[in-house]
């Protein structure tokens, strides 16, 4: 009875904020360590915010955490000053976020690729495995040593899920390819160390490998650098980075954060934005790979049929793609 | 036969990680063995990475980048001089005060200029260090073992590599055979005695920095214009501390110090090869822990073996004598 009670206040309270709230959306963003420009992951939010505001002429706010500690500042920071909504960019700010929004239980957080459980936040997940097993598809149509490569940034279940998924599409265009793997490290210094991510690149042409993903924010720009250099293929991710290497970028694993982010202000502002998890897969064109003029020649019609195929069977059920973090096995 | 390619690529790849880290080691060398501690590598390093990648953006020539990372690195060498040097500042404060304003200079400047959060442009072919493929090289790749060894090793690196392996014989010579070198040492050791004999301590102290300055700019050059192709914040990734392990565990010795060079960069080149080699799904536990934490543990095995090495179990190391105390002529 006394949470139906609260309930309702909190319903009530909240409808007569939300007629304001149509006008004063103060949206902010706080983004993850590899910075707004990592031309990935954090790049794509980037894209998202500028295009609502661009839009709707609603500014919006950001700040870049360079170190461990500023997370939850900058959280609160924006709490405290009255932004609503604010994005938390990444998993590394989940326990950040679960302090700041009980604190802060009138702000709305979103928070991509984490589960934060509270009633203010609304938890974005995507099916980077079912991505992840396009490209690995088309990895293995793609290589003529039967031999690919995966480059990944920290070493965390969420990028080990990119990994087994792309393992998996490459089994299943070639059951006996062999896929190296390599993590650049296990600190956030991860993200952003390019001539490392270049190096372990090298390592696995060395084996034989002709082509390449990597899920690594701005360790990646290393990686398809060094893929460019070899004259081998890689795959880009998050972000389209086809254009970075044109002829060399195979394609890239799309996560479209950018429409996520997009979702976020633009609901917030319409006053539908709900507070849960959204989990984004094929189904939902939350991932996905990219095909422009950039990559088209690398592209043959085999392929892109065969992805297509693969693409509507996920969909359809008819070809599970196992998700690592189920059971962090990559047994499939 | 697989296996000796195994082997060669190994030891390709041994090299292509040390040349960052034998250029800072003997950047550091002239500092030290002049009997300044040099904390700053890393902060000079990451200096000269940026301003020969910035210059390299802005020109589209990777001389004038080259160029441009000495002058930087060279300035922050005459920086860190001035404050120990000119004015007896404490050695370490001030090296580690470069590292930490450089790394945050690197990223404002960056913003200022090309508004990428740091990052540079994306650096064109002319304005990098390409590999440069000896004659014949395609021709004898076919011959067994000498030709891998030519085709593979010698040939297909960029010219610093080369720069960072003719710098050893270099500093060896220039410390060990020539007046300079001699006047170096001893000023690390005793500069008492050298300024009894009428030489300028500073002036030598100096001039050892400069030295350091230009070492470190070019390993700079090397990660920003030769391993990659761009400048991103904090691309030295720790490379000048793990040059100062090599500098320690080849007690301030040119050739024993590109030996510890080679061992770190093949403990990288290692590290890169075992993630995965071991087939971890079927391991469970602790066995499990350990395999998939075994690459890791590599990568800070540098800095390990220095601490065993401090503690007296692989040796000993004895600094230069005069190193970090600020020279006072009594009055």
């Amino acid at each position: 009875m006394m949470r139906t009670l609260l309930g309702a206040a909190a319903a009530a309270t909240m409808f007569v904020a939300s007629a304001s709230w149509a006008q004063d959306v103060k949206p902010a963003v706080v983004f993850d360590m590899g910075g707004k420009f990592d031309k990935s992951f954090n790049e794509g939010i980037f894209n998202g915010a500028e295009r609502f505001q661009k839009e709707t002429g609603i500014e919006y706010r950001d700040a870049e955490v360079t170190a461990e500690a500023q997370r939850e500042q900058f959280l609160r920071k924006f709490a405290q000053q009255g932004f609503d909504p604010v994005i938390a960019v990444g998993f590394a700010q989940g326990p950040a976020l679960e302090k700041v929004a009980t604190e802060f239980p009138d702000t709305r957080f979103s928070i991509i690729d984490m589960v934060v459980d509270l009633p203010n936040v609304q938890s974005i997940v995507f099916k980077e495995h079912e991505g992840s097993f396009l490209v690995g598809v088309l990895a293995a149509m793609a290589s003529e040593t039967g031999k690919v490569g995966f480059v990944g940034g920290m070493d965390i279940g969420l990028i080990r899920r990119f990994a087994c998924g792309y393992e998996q599409g490459v089994k299943h265009v070639n059951a006996d390819a062999e896929v190296y793997q390599n993590m650049t490290g296990t600190t956030p210094a991860a993200w952003n160390d390019p001539v490392k991510g270049g190096e372990l690149a090298k390592s696995q042409f060395d084996r034989g490998a002709d082509v390449v993903y990597a899920a690594a924010g701005g360790t990646g720009l290393g990686v398809l650098q060094a893929a460019n250099d070899a004259g081998k293929l890689s795959i880009g991710v998050d972000s389209n980075q086809n254009y970075l290497h044109p002829g060399s970028v195979l394609t890239s694993m799309l996560k479209r954060v950018d429409v996520a982010a997009y979702n976020v202000y633009k609901t917030a502002a319409d006053d539908t934005w709900a507070a849960g998890i959204q989990v984004l897969g094929l189904a939902e064109d939350g991932v996905g790979w990219a095909l422009d003029d950039n990559n088209s020649a690398l592209i043959s019609d085999e392929m892109k049929a065969t992805v297509t195929q693969v693409r509507q069977d996920i969909i359809d059920g008819k070809i599970a793609v196992h998700n690592y973090t189920d059971n962090n096995e990559c047994s499939f | 036969m697989e296996q000796f390619d195994f082997v060669i690529l190994m030891l390709d790849a041994m090299l292509r990680v040390s040349v960052p880290l034998v250029l800072a080691a003997m950047a550091g060398l002239f500092s030290e063995r002049s009997g300044i501690v040099d904390i700053g590598l890393e902060g000079k390093m990451l200096g000269a990475a940026f301003a020969a990648a910035a210059v390299g953006a802005l020109t589209g020539s990777v001389w004038l980048g080259l160029l441009a990372g000495i002058l930087a690195s060279v300035a922050l060498a005459m920086l860190h001089g001035y404050a120990c040097i000119t004015h007896n500042g404490n050695q370490v404060v001030s090296g580690v005060a470069i590292n930490i304003m450089v790394a945050g200079l690197t990223v404002v400047l960056g913003i200022a200029l090309f508004s990428r959060g740091g990052q540079t442009p994306q650096l064109p072919a002319e304005a990098r260090f390409t590999a440069l493929t000896w004659p014949g090289a395609e021709a004898v790749a076919d011959v067994p073992i000498l030709g891998a060894l030519y085709s593979e090793l010698l040939s297909g690196h960029n010219l610093l590599v080369y720069v960072a392996f003719l710098a050893v014989p270099a500093t060896w010579w220039v410390v060990y055979r020539t007046r300079f070198g001699l006047r170096l040492r001893a000023v690390g050791e005793s500069p008492e005695a050298v300024d009894t004999a009428g030489i300028s301590v500073a002036g030598m102290r100096y001039r050892a920095l400069i030295l350091t300055g230009i070492l470190c700019g070019v390993a700079g050059a090397y990660l920003s214009t030769a391993q990659s192709a761009f400048f991103v914040r904090e691309m030295s990734a720790g490379k000048g501390f793990i040059a100062l392990a090599a500098l320690i565990f080849g007690k301030w010795r040119p050739v024993p110090v590109m030996l510890a060079c080679l061992l770190f960069g093949f403990l990288e080149a290692a590290s890169a090869r075992l993630q995965g080699a071991f087939d971890v799904d079927n391991a469970s536990g602790f066995v499990r822990e350990v395999l998939t934490g075994l690459p890791f543990l590599i990568d800070v095995l540098p800095f390990i073996l220095v601490v065993l090495l401090l503690a007296g179990f692989v040796g000993t190391a004895v600094a230069p004598k005069a190193s970090g105390i600020p020279y006072v002529k009594e009055r």
